[in-house]
């Protein structure tokens, strides 16, 4: 079936004008009508767009232009701005929000030829770890739809472990691509800090944030990776470096690659999680590697950290929204005070207003010292710590999450157990480091991620391990029951 | 609780957001045990350590020139504002 085939596979299709693009969207489009319902994985359908950008990409495949994703449909996260589409992030605060310029992962993705098919659903504002944050209703975990996907990308993860689209784009602020993609059995990539715009990306917590991808395999990934990443000079922090050639490094030889155990990881791991691990480990092995055991005494402190430093920015980031240029405005306010308290009192979900008042306490005068300036100074001694660890290991490996998908309802009145689901992935975003999770294994029938980190710019490395690692595993491959 | 619903009633303020009666008592109890549980860091020795605001050390913020790039859409931005009245965003009156 079309939506099991690798992104090359079906760019060879449609090369070879086997398949068309249109052909291609309307089996998607029929999948997601048969599926969306169950799972809530979209926020907004654009069939129309997307038969019209499918038939355009066939005209430009009959004229002989060739490109991996000309004509592959996608599904993007709606924190992404497209041009003319509601761009609702999640929120009520958005939901009347038609962005009137693209992204540039959306610029850059639209002249490769790729064909959107909608926007995913995700947590308000990229904060979340269940995807239950959302405006428009909790998105379902495919392989059990009384479970949650994950988040803050948990439409993009649930519709790529349905298969709803060849690929689909996330972004990840302390988590939020890999720890989806571990629930929903599917492969995803944060790339290094400043590897891919930011530009046209809703902004939660900017120095964290980072653009990537949810795919079926590495390899997909890699494909996808190479045409969003690249030096865009609308974004201030994005980095003016060439972009390696993901796709033709996936086969570097994994000989004497060494890969570190993260000591921490593993401190109180439950038995079963640790032995997939284990089971992984060995699979590198056996393909040359030589793993050891790092220590990085700080890590612990890593989900504190995060939620001082996240919090503090996304405060200043969300005072944007004020009911007056754009997005929900209350009505009859009284005065402009009461306009902007009940704009984004009404405007702004529950978790949304915990963290800009979490971040509003933490910089407010008499505690900066103590929480924002101390989490930044424990932010560096993490990332210190990493940058010792490389000097001694080429990457680091672990568990994506603690657990497996757990029920939708049981932590939501708890965050600060909640947050804790994030204390794997959080230290790759600290520091700026490429991080991704591949699936290893089955937990009570569910999936688990495999976690990598490397050092910055390390994306080749990662995606040619984590490709070598597929070759070697069938996890990838598996598919919830009904969605075959 | 380390927090009071007076030290919310401030934070909130600040924050510019409307807290109903019903949420209060919540965001009380949730945002003392956030507080409590990122109080943890005080145990870290972070003497003469640098405060670190950016993953990138060495990057620096580029300017641009200072050349005309945007093109006038004020009438596609407006589109997305709630009250908009000859080009100009319409609030409740401020100076009486």
């Amino acid at each position: 079936m079309l939506h099991n085939l690798s992104i090359g596979a079906l760019a060879d299709r449609l090369a070879a004008r086997q398949i068309s693009s249109v052909e291609l969207t309307r089996h998607f489009l029929a999948r997601i009508e048969r599926f969306n319902p169950s799972l809530n994985a979209l926020i907004t359908l654009t069939a129309e767009q997307a038969l019209a950008s499918a038939a355009a990409a066939d005209r430009r495949l009959t004229a002989g232009e060739r490109g991996r994703l000309l004509g592959i449909p996608l599904i993007h996260k709606d924190i992404f701005c497209t041009d003319g589409v509601r761009t609702s992030c999640g929120s009520r605060i958005l939901d009347n929000f038609i962005a009137p310029y693209d992204a540039t992962v959306v610029t850059r993705l639209k002249a490769a030829g790729a064909v959107m098919l909608g926007k995913a659903n995700m947590d308000e504002f990229a904060m979340g770890s269940s995807n239950e944050t959302s405006f428009y209703g909790p998105v379902r975990n495919p392989w059990d739809t009384t479970r949650v996907p994950g988040g803050s990308s948990g439409g993009s993860a649930a519709a790529m472990g349905a298969r709803l689209a060849s690929f689909c784009t996330g972004t990840d602020t302390g988590g939020s691509i890999r720890q989806p993609a571990a629930l929903t059995g599917v492969t995803g990539i944060k790339p290094t800090y400043g590897r891919v715009s930011r530009y046209g990306m809703v902004a939660f917590a900017s120095s964290l944030d980072q653009a990537g991808v949810l795919a079926r395999t590495a390899a997909d990934a890699a494909a996808v990776l190479k045409v969003m990443a690249g030096f865009d000079p609308k974004d201030s922090t994005s980095v003016d470096a060439p972009v390696p050639d993901y796709p033709a490094l996936l086969e570097e030889p994994l000989k004497g690659l060494r890969i570190g155990l993260l000591r921490e990881f593993f401190d109180g791991l439950e038995a079963r999680n640790a032995a997939l691990i284990e089971e992984a480990l060995g699979v590198f092995r056996s393909l040359g590697a030589d793993t050891m055991e790092v220590s990085l005494p700080h890590l612990p402190l890593s989900v504190p950290t995060y939620y001082v430093v996240a919090p503090a920015e996304c405060s200043s980031n969300l005072s944007r929204f004020d009911g007056v240029r754009y997005g929900y405005r209350c009505a009859q306010p009284k005065d402009l005070i009461d306009l902007y308290r009940r704009s984004r009192g009404e405007g702004f979900g529950a978790e949304v207003k915990r963290r800009i008042m979490t971040g509003t306490y933490v910089l407010s005068a008499g505690y900066y010292d103590a929480y924002y300036l101390k989490a930044q100074k424990v932010r560096r001694l993490i990332t210190d710590d990493f940058r010792a660890a490389y000097q001694k290991v080429d990457l680091l490996i672990g568990p994506t999450t603690p657990t497996p998908a757990f029920a939708i309802g049981a932590k939501i009145d708890d965050p600060v157990t909640m947050y804790l689901n994030d204390i794997y992935t959080i230290g790759a975003n600290l520091a700026g480091l490429p991080g991704m999770s591949v699936p290893c294994g089955f937990i009570d029938g569910l999936p688990m991620g495999l976690q990598m980190i490397g050092p910055h710019f390390s994306e080749a490395r990662l995606l040619g391990a984590a490709h070598q690692f597929q070759r070697a595993t069938r996890w990838h491959e598996q598919i919830p029951g009904g969605y075959e | 609780m380390s927090l009071t619903r007076q030290d919310v009633e401030k934070i909130a303020h600040l924050a510019r957001l409307s807290i109903t009666e019903a949420e209060m008592p919540v965001y009380v109890s949730s945002l003392s045990s956030i507080v409590d549980f990122v109080a943890e860091l005080s145990r870290a020795e972070t003497g003469s350590v640098e405060p670190m605001a950016h993953p990138l050390d060495g990057q620096r913020q580029r300017l641009r020139a200072d050349e005309v790039t945007e093109t006038d859409q004020r009438e596609k931005y407006q589109a997305n504002a709630p009250s908009v009245q000859a080009g100009l965003y319409v609030v409740p009156r401020v100076i009486e």
